[in-house]
């Protein structure tokens, strides 16, 4: 296991800003700590990089007690914290040496990572830059790049995407898929999409304490209702669809009857159903399809109860 | 350690807080020992650098907060903090690269004033021991000051109020003992209390007798704040 959390607690005063929870992240695993804001993820993350010390339980990187042994576990990970901070009056190059000789890489060796860290991380014609003068994006490409300088086993991103436009979103997620590869990582975000398009395995976290952990398939199963989008040339009498057998809500799309949003427990028998009853009545079928399991509402549904 | 030193350094030089420090300490110093008519020694009539070795520890006395109040007040603002504590680098050695950047920036500044020296002996017979020991006092000092300094900024996330605190300590600690100690009523207590200043090992090595006394203060004085810092950082993560 690159990441082992147990039982673990962290309390400020009376509030328990993380509640007993336990979890393990295999090597090679990309896993999405997802939770909305202030759920507790930045604070465990704080601790398995060993910047905040736990209240309670214990963490292990890569077989490494966070309270006993912190130096060997700042040497496997590599962090990027959730405001990426950046010296910002130096430049790119120059930031990145002084990272690599805080990790005690020296010489030809560290200009081989640094050079290797420009190329990966895009940041080849902003090296001479000063960090204050780059664009937002870019200064996340210098987050990841410190982050990654020492080639650690362990990631932890800590909401790597926030506050981007998506063009940005989906540049750092490509850069995040290339450097992860052999990797394990932990990162959190409160987008849903990101998970999915990134992560083996999610982790869901409110109020303190773990909600689901689950892979991305489980997960959808969350949710046993299905939406069906169905569109007609003509408009129909929506009595006989709402008629249909596992239909659970209908609602008409349009004020004329000709599109209709329906949610069912079982969307494969219904869109057979749909298929049929067009047939029968020969209704000119424009639009049948299944939308993607919302998972926005999984989300919501684990982190409002 | 030496990669901070090093870094420090660095951002003294980029930025222009090393320049105006130098440019200032200089300019002020050279007015006071050359120019300014009732501190100047060419109006003094003897050979001597008393009235720089007196004045100069005021003008460090801000100066030195200035270089020090952003050291850790800026990165905990800023979240680099947060950074540097999850590299495998100890706590110790993130305070001590700032100390010992600031306090070379504080030997760099000094030592053009060596000149000083030279141009006097041109004009009588100096005081050599006592001149030596007066910069030994003076690097001692800038130390105690540098130390002083980068406490005060471990203490807030703000600058100013960083550089105000230094101030004051800095203050309290080189001529703040001495004047408590002349309050009356201290009785047997005068003599520690005074002791416990800087000035009075500071006077006591210009008189050209490095004892090993008085350099032990003041390395202790500076290792007290170095470690009330280590307590400050360490303790504010819980």
């Amino acid at each position: 296991m690159s990441i082992k959390v147990e039982q673990l607690t962290k309390a400020f005063g009376k509030q328990r800003a993380v509640d007993d929870i336990s979890f393990e992240v295999g090597a090679g695993e990309i896993v999405g700590f997802l939770g909305p804001n202030g759920a507790g993820k930045s604070t465990t993350m704080k601790m398995i990089t060993t910047y905040l010390p736990p209240s309670d339980g214990n963490i292990t990187v890569c077989g490494h007690d966070v309270r006993n042994n912190a130096a060997a576990v700042k040497r496997h990970i590599g962090y990027l914290p959730e405001q990426n901070p950046l010296y910002t009056d130096m430049y790119v190059k120059e930031y990145l040496n002084f990272i690599g000789s805080l990790h005690g890489l020296k010489g030809s060796h560290l200009r081989e990572r640094v050079e290797k860290m420009l190329d990966i991380c895009g940041l080849r014609a902003e090296q001479h830059k000063v960090i204050g003068a780059l664009s937002k994006g870019y200064r996340q490409r210098v987050g990841l790049a410190q982050a990654l300088i020492h080639d650690p086993e362990v990631l932890i991103l800590d909401e790597p995407t926030s506050g981007f436009d998506p063009n940005q979103i989906i540049e750092i997620r490509h850069l995040i898929k290339t450097i992860s590869a052999k990797k394990t990582v932990l990162f959190s975000t409160h987008i849903m999409q990101e998970v999915q398009a990134l992560c083996h395995r999610v982790i869901v976290i409110n109020k303190g304490k773990i909600v689901a952990n689950q892979t991305m398939e489980d997960i959808k199963k969350y949710s046993a209702s299905q939406k069906i989008i169905v569109a007609f040339e003509e408009p129909v009498d929506h009595h006989l669809i709402e008629n249909l057998p596992g239909v659970i809500s209908c609602e008409a799309a349009d004020s004329n009857y000709t599109r209709f949003t329906l949610v069912t427990t079982s969307g494969k028998e219904l869109r057979g159903a749909l298929y049929q009853l067009a047939k029968e009545k020969e209704w000119n079928l424009l639009e049948l399809r299944q939308e993607e399991t919302g998972l926005e509402e999984i989300f919501q549904n684990l982190t409002t109860s | 350690m030496i990669p901070i030193f090093l870094k420090e350094v660095r951002s003294l030089l980029s930025s222009l807080i090393a320049y105006v420090v130098i440019s200032v300490f200089l300019t002020a110093a050279g007015l006071i020992f050359w120019v300014f008519p009732e501190t100047s020694v060419l109006n003094y009539g003897y050979a001597e650098m008393d009235t720089f070795f007196n004045l100069t520890p005021y003008i460090f006395m801000f100066l030195v907060p200035g270089i020090t109040m952003r050291s850790f007040a800026e990165e905990s603002r800023g979240g680099t903090l947060e950074m540097l504590l999850t590299k495998p680098v100890s706590l110790w050695s993130i305070i001590l690269g700032k100390y010992f950047s600031t306090f070379f920036l504080v030997v760099f500044s000094i030592l053009p004033t060596l000149i000083y020296y030279f141009s006097l002996s041109w004009l009588g017979p100096v005081d050599t021991a006592g001149i030596s020991g007066s910069y030994v006092g003076l690097i001692l000092l800038g130390g105690v000051f540098s130390g002083i300094g980068v406490f005060s900024s471990s203490l807030t996330q703000n600058q100013i109020v960083s550089f105000i605190i230094a101030v004051f300590l800095c203050f309290l600690w080189h001529t703040g003992f001495g004047s408590i100690a002349q309050l009356s009523g201290l009785g047997n207590f005068a003599n520690p209390v005074e002791e416990l200043g800087l000035i009075y090992h500071y006077d006591a090595l210009s008189r050209g007798l490095i004892d090993s006394r008085n350099v032990v203060y003041f390395v202790s004085v500076t290792a007290l704040f170095l470690v009330l810092t280590h307590l400050t950082l360490s303790s504010k993560k819980w």
